[in-house]
């Protein structure tokens, strides 16, 4: 079968090199120095993170993407402050990361609303914890609520709603908070493929309108293409950087992109990073044979 | 669904054909002892003796076993006596319905034997009072104690080991004790009860506050909640429908706990009236007693089953029915739902779908 041509993953535009010119030029946010992360197994320590080095800068949206068991969710959450490195250096604008804060919002893969708050209230939680007048929350909660898209639903109880709309107020209620960078440790993973797509052009479109540093945990090879700038590619045991990779897409991104050489080469690329030719020896399992009908399948 | 099963597998049936059940679920009691009581060839194992014709070791209105009834005229018959007539009547211990219905009215309205002696509402009122008293300060102590324990290890270590023992001994050890304490007024009783309640609530807390999913309190964390915060407006409303719940069965273990504490020192309340009437023999009364205490029980439960539902409208899935609908709707914001006690979410979850897919 002829494979398709396709260019070089790191052949940019010239208008895609001209917006990675300019985003090397604003102001570091994150910055990871030869993070490292040991964990007290029950079978002796285990190494889930191991020198990893990377800077995220001003409203860049960074994907984070590797094999199951990679260290992922390690990662987000010791960015998070919910967790805490063994080794290196982890700075958000040059202080060092020490514990949760208002300054990282976090959307977790699992449904983490409040359920004895409504929507409303869910998105108000953040504002009230940083002292806010619960009449002032309330208007602000509406407006986020409203860009979510959710104003029909603002007195609902999280039981009430989707899976997608949980999500949605999840993001309203991470944002309200106005953090520094929003952490999104696989928030659509539970998501049909639909509801997933939607809530991409969702989260991007937010990200365009919104003053947000992203740094976005998926295993979806397309969804860590379509909504980066750069994708992190993690390798497993222990948990190291593979590749930071510029994404040549240019933006505005639409799910149609996926189809254009510069995504597929990336796409070809990560492929490569995650699922090695050499690891896999193409091994078919036996099974009986069962039946005849239609016995030119093959 | 027109032709849904009646014995489908953990699917909660509609309320069409469950209030139905429920109703039938008190009726088939009541049914088996009106027939156990009216139906002569049922049971009714001795006779009540009305003529005692020539027998000189039977009198009338004696009650025998059929056995001995039997041997009797037997006996009769070969000395050429009169027979005895009688009835087939159940032991004195199983009144009829109507008896005991009749004794319900009238154990309500004949004032006391003894002058000076409680009235049997009063006496109601004593031992409500008395449960109440307990179960309130239990509550009062254990909850905010379980909670901590529930939220921090440090005083889970430091308290819930010692409480873990105690628990084992049993409350009504510790009547004579509480006599001695708080001498014969109802401090010991109330004692006695609390004493009962209050390790086992302890404990019950400590361990529901413990299922609270740790995402809730890392979510709350990242959007910048401080610990005391994290405690008060984390902990404490996530796990809430919960406790409910655990008080509303430590109630049910009150009212257990009552009937013991009564009997300690001085008897008091239903529970002594309930051992007067049985020393009298009047078995109508003590069953009144009896149906007093569990419609009480009973009453409480499904009140506080259904305040629960009105607390805490986001625990539960369930419909509620549309006249409760209005009483509610402005507690509960957007769909109400109802039946707090619903088994699992996930039977919740099918149960409102049934109900959807019918409306
Ligand atoms: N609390 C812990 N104690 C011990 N080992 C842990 C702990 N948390 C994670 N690990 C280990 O660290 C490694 C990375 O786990 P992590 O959850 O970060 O992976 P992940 O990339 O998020 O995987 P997934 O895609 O399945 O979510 C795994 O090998 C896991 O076994
Ligand atoms: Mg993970």
């Amino acid at each position: 079968m002829p494979v398709l041509e396709l260019p070089d993953y790191r052949t940019q535009s010239p208008a895609v090199a001209d917006r990675f010119a300019k985003l090397r030029e604003r102001p570091v946010v994150l910055e990871a120095t030869h993070l490292g992360k040991v964990f007290d197994g029950a079978n002796g320590p285990i190494e889930a993170l191991h020198d990893i080095n990377f800077t995220v800068r001003r409203r860049e949206f960074v994907t984070v993407i590797g094999a199951s068991g990679c260290g992922k969710s390690t990662l987000v959450r010791i960015l998070a402050g919910l967790d805490h490195q063994t080794s290196g250096d982890l700075l958000l604008d040059g202080k060092p990361i020490t514990a949760p804060g208002p300054d990282r919002g976090m959307v977790f893969q699992g449904y983490t609303l409040f359920p004895w708050l409504t929507v409303r209230q869910n998105v108000m939680f953040g504002l009230r914890m940083k002292g806010e007048s619960k009449h002032s929350a309330k208007n602000d909660a509406d407006m986020w609520v409203d860009i979510v898209d959710l104003k029909a639903f603002a007195d609902h109880y999280p039981h009430q709603l989707s899976g997608g709309m949980k999500q949605r107020v999840a993001i309203a209620r991470a944002l309200a908070n106005q953090p520094r960078v929003l952490l999104m440790d696989e928030p659509f993973g539970a998501l049909d493929a639909q509801t997933r797509s939607a809530m991409q052009t969702y989260l991007l479109q937010i990200w365009k309108n919104v003053d947000v540093t992203i740094v976005f945990i998926t295993h979806d090879l397309d969804e860590a293409i379509l909504l980066a700038d750069r994708v992190l590619v993690l390798e497993p045991r222990p948990g190291r950087v593979a590749e930071l990779i510029e994404v040549p897409v240019p933006r505005p991104r639409s799910a149609e992109q996926m189809l254009s050489p510069e995504f597929l080469a990336t796409r070809r690329r990560l492929d490569d990073l995650i699922h090695p030719k050499t690891a896999v020896a193409v091994e078919r399992p036996h099974v009986f044979r069962m039946t005849v009908v239609g016995d030119d399948v093959e | 669904m027109p032709h849904a099963p009646w014995l489908a597998v953990r699917r909660p049936l509609p309320a069409r054909r469950a209030l139905p059940l429920k109703a039938v679920a008190f009726l088939i009691p009541v049914v088996l002892w009106c027939v156990v009581s009216y139906v002569p060839a049922v049971w009714h194992p001795q006779r009540l003796i009305t003529d005692a014709g020539g027998s000189e070791n039977f009198s009338t209105d004696q009650r025998l076993d059929a056995a001995s009834f039997e041997e009797e005229q037997a006996k009769l018959t070969a000395a050429h006596q009169p027979l005895m007539t009688a009835t087939k009547v159940n032991p004195i211990f199983l009144p009829a319905p109507h008896e005991v219905g009749r004794a319900l009215y009238t154990a309500f309205t004949t004032p006391p034997a003894r002058k000076g002696s409680p009235w049997l509402y009063e006496r109601i009122e004593h031992s409500i009072l008395i449960l109440f008293e307990a179960f309130a300060l239990a509550c009062v102590i254990a909850v905010p104690l379980g909670l901590i324990c529930g939220t921090f290890d440090f005083f889970s270590k430091l308290i819930e080991p010692f409480i873990d023992f105690m628990r084992y001994l049993p409350a009504p050890a510790f009547g004579a004790l509480m006599i001695a304490i708080f001498s014969l007024n109802d401090q010991p009783k109330i004692a006695v009860i609390f004493i009962g309640l209050f390790f086992n609530m302890l404990l019950v807390t400590a361990n529901t506050t413990r299922t609270l999913d740790p995402a809730l309190l890392e979510a709350a964390q990242t959007l910048g909640a401080s610990r005391k915060r994290l405690v008060f407006n984390v902990v404490v409303p996530g796990v809430l429908p919960m406790l409910y719940t655990d008080l509303r069965i430590a109630l049910g273990f009150g009212w257990v706990y009552l009937t013991i504490a009564e009997t300690i020192g001085e008897m008091s309340g239903i529970t002594e009236f309930i051992n007067q009437q049985g020393k009298f023999r009047n078995y109508p009364n003590v069953f009144t007693g009896i149906i007093v205490l569990g419609v009480l029980g009973f009453i409480t439960d499904q009140f506080l089953g259904y305040m629960g539902t009105i607390l805490f409208p986001w625990h539960s899935r369930r419909k509620k029915s549309t006249w409760l609908k209005t009483l509610t709707s402005r507690i509960t914001v957007g769909r109400p739902h109802s039946g707090f006690e619903s088994a699992t979410p996930h039977a919740a979850v099918l149960q409102a779908e049934a109900v959807d897919a019918r409306a």
